[in-house]
């Protein structure tokens, strides 16, 4: 695709900042809940690993809550929140002219490198996040702003671990 | 009392409601693609200080997000205790932040910021959320093995004004100063690393700043509405169901919930101590009066098809109680009736006898005297069904809960 020069640029993020603060202020105000990503993710891979194999998500226990018996782990309202973040983000890319298959990297690594970081990153992201009950979204932004002190202790830990490695996986970015 | 956040369910249906959920996920998503998060190496710069957007973009949201979330508190049109609060679970959550960190600088995503990603056609997105598909998948093959980690340092509901001891208006507005203060250091940091001059800042910025520290003043002057506050607002409804007796619940209904394997009943005893050390119901929770209102938060908890019954001597605390819960928006609450005195008198039959009566009592004192501790061990205090006079008025209207049990990562 050859609109990449007439890709209109990234909003200022004070400006993105403030638009996302007031959906997530909508989030709360409209349902009570934040906004999250890693749960609706979570339910899609449960709801294959049922399709799959029934009998294992009733043996594990942390499965079992989400899909054991009958129960659909797609019938949840964070599965329709995740989807309706993926066409978000397709609307404003398309409106941005910013739509383009690409790998983002450093200079310094190949396309193959940055696929296999990217799916390593992703494991330890998704595996985290498990761990700590959210990702990103749905434990630092959304938490942090309805002031929960697990939430602000999360998301120092986040930003703790990356700038402890940020160092030696400067080739990956620079 | 405060109308948001609205029962959606009730409102909309099961699928309509999720109709919502899809619009303020495109909303998210607009927003994240946006603010440049779809982009990898632009979120991998704020580790090397070159663009700290990440930074900016998310202490925007929150604190513009927290600012408006405890003005409509104050002002009485949402009702925060019916917000997801995540659970403070503290060191699951900072060892699962530390692996996240690490995945960050890695893989160049969080899950959010790679579906937009992967949305507008970026290739390392699709792979990290692969990723995280098979992140998630080992956590849930593995965390059987270590259980008792996962469930640890479970502080429930817990809050930072919890924590500092302070009025959420103070921990807004410091929370507001501080990120505005970090923002110009931010900016500085970048000019520095880049070796550029400051970028020019567009005129808005400074007055909606200003505007943001002026609305965390209004949170800090208004305050948060308390206990009282709140029973005002739903006082003359709840007055009127007091009195029409539309929450007293017989002991007969109380039995046929506690042996009803759909319902959970929990019956909060708020007598003295004594009084529950000499005689109390079979899993009766003690919780003395002036701790119930302390209560409530973890009593939100609890899935939605809970029952919560108030108990005292005869009603006059458990009433109190109940108003107490009422305000704090715990779902389905109800009182014993008559309380335990009219229990006793109903099932003791010959376990207690004549010179146990107590005359002369005042209200809400026990009306039997026990020369020991019998606490729950006395056969009243879990009588069979069979003993029960089947004969009385239906009054548990299970309501469907506003408060989510679950937030955006469940």
């Amino acid at each position: 695709m050859s609109q990449v020069t007439r890709a209109k640029p990234y909003l200022n993020p004070y400006l993105a900042g403030t638009l996302l603060g007031i959906v997530l202020f909508l989030a709360f105000f409209i349902t009570g809940s934040g906004l999250g990503a890693s749960g609706g993710l979570n339910r899609l891979l449960v709801y294959v690993q049922n399709e799959v194999n029934p009998q294992h998500i009733d043996q594990v226990a942390y499965l079992l809550k989400m899909a054991g018996g009958n129960s659909n782990p797609l019938d949840s309202w964070i599965v329709f929140l995740t989807i309706g973040t993926v066409f978000g983000g397709l609307i404003s890319g398309l409106l941005g002219r910013r739509m383009k298959f690409e790998t983002n990297k450093g200079p310094q690594i190949s396309n193959g490198t940055r696929w296999l970081l990217a799916f390593a990153g992703g494991a330890l992201m998704g595996y985290g996040a498990r761990l700590a009950r959210g990702c990103t979204s749905g434990q630092a932004l959304s938490g942090g702003a309805v002031l929960s002190v697990g939430s602000w202790a999360f998301m120092f830990a986040v930003f703790a671990g990356a700038y402890a490695l940020a160092y030696f996986f400067r080739k990956a970015w620079n | 009392m405060a109308n948001f956040p609205l029962p959606l369910a009730d409102l909309l249906g099961h699928w309509g409601s999720y109709a919502i959920y899809a619009v303020i996920g495109i909303a998210f998503g607009m927003t994240l693609e946006s603010a440049g998060f779809g982009n990898s190496k632009l979120l991998a710069a704020q580790f090397y200080f070159k663009d700290m957007r990440v930074f900016k973009v998310m202490f925007t949201a929150i604190i513009v997000a927290m600012t408006l979330i405890f003005l409509s508190s104050a002002l009485g049109l949402l009702d925060y205790n019916l917000i997801w609060v995540p659970p403070t679970y503290l060191w699951p959550g900072i060892v699962g932040g530390l692996i996240m960190g690490v995945g960050f600088i890695v893989g160049g995503f969080c899950p959010g910021t790679s579906l937009v990603g992967l949305a507008t056609g970026k290739l390392d997105a699709f792979v990290f959320v692969l990723g995280v598909l098979f992140g998630i998948y080992m956590f849930g093959e593995t965390v059987g093995s270590f259980a008792t980690f996962f469930e640890s340092s479970n502080m429930g509901r817990f809050t930072l004004p919890e924590l500092f001891n302070a009025s959420y208006g103070v921990v807004v507005i410091s929370i507001v100063v501080a990120a505005l203060v970090l923002f110009v250091l931010a900016e500085k940091v970048e000019a520095m690393v880049n070796d550029k001059p400051q970028q020019r800042m567009p005129g808005w910025l400074k007055p909606a700043a200003g505007g943001l520290i002026a609305l965390a003043a209004v949170v800090l002057i208004i305050g948060q509405p308390s206990n009282e506050d709140r029973w005002q607002a739903v006082a003359a409804e709840s007055e009127a169901k007091l009195e029409e007796r539309a929450v007293q619940i017989s002991s007969a209904e109380f039995i046929k919930y506690r042996d009803d394997s759909k319902i959970k009943i929990i019956p909060l005893d708020v007598r003295e101590e004594r009084y529950y050390n000499q005689f109390h119901l079979r899993g009766a929770v003690h919780v003395p009066l002036d701790e119930v209102q302390a209560k409530a938060r973890e009593l939100q908890f609890e899935a939605a098809n809970t029952i919560f019954v108030t108990i005292s001597n005869d009603e006059a605390a458990a009433t109190e109680a109940w108003k107490i819960l009422k305000a704090e928006s715990v779902p389905n609450i109800y009182i014993l009736e008559g309380g335990i005195n009219t229990w006793l008198k109903t099932y003791a039959g010959e376990s207690i006898s004549d010179e146990q009566r107590v005359y002369n009592r005042q209200e809400d004192q026990m009306a039997y005297k026990f020369n020991a501790a019998t606490g729950s061990r006395h056969p009243a205090a879990a009588p069979s069904p069979h003993l029960l006079d089947l004969n009385y008025e239906p009054k548990v209207i299970l309501e469907l809960k506003r408060a989510p049990t679950s937030g955006g990562c469940g």
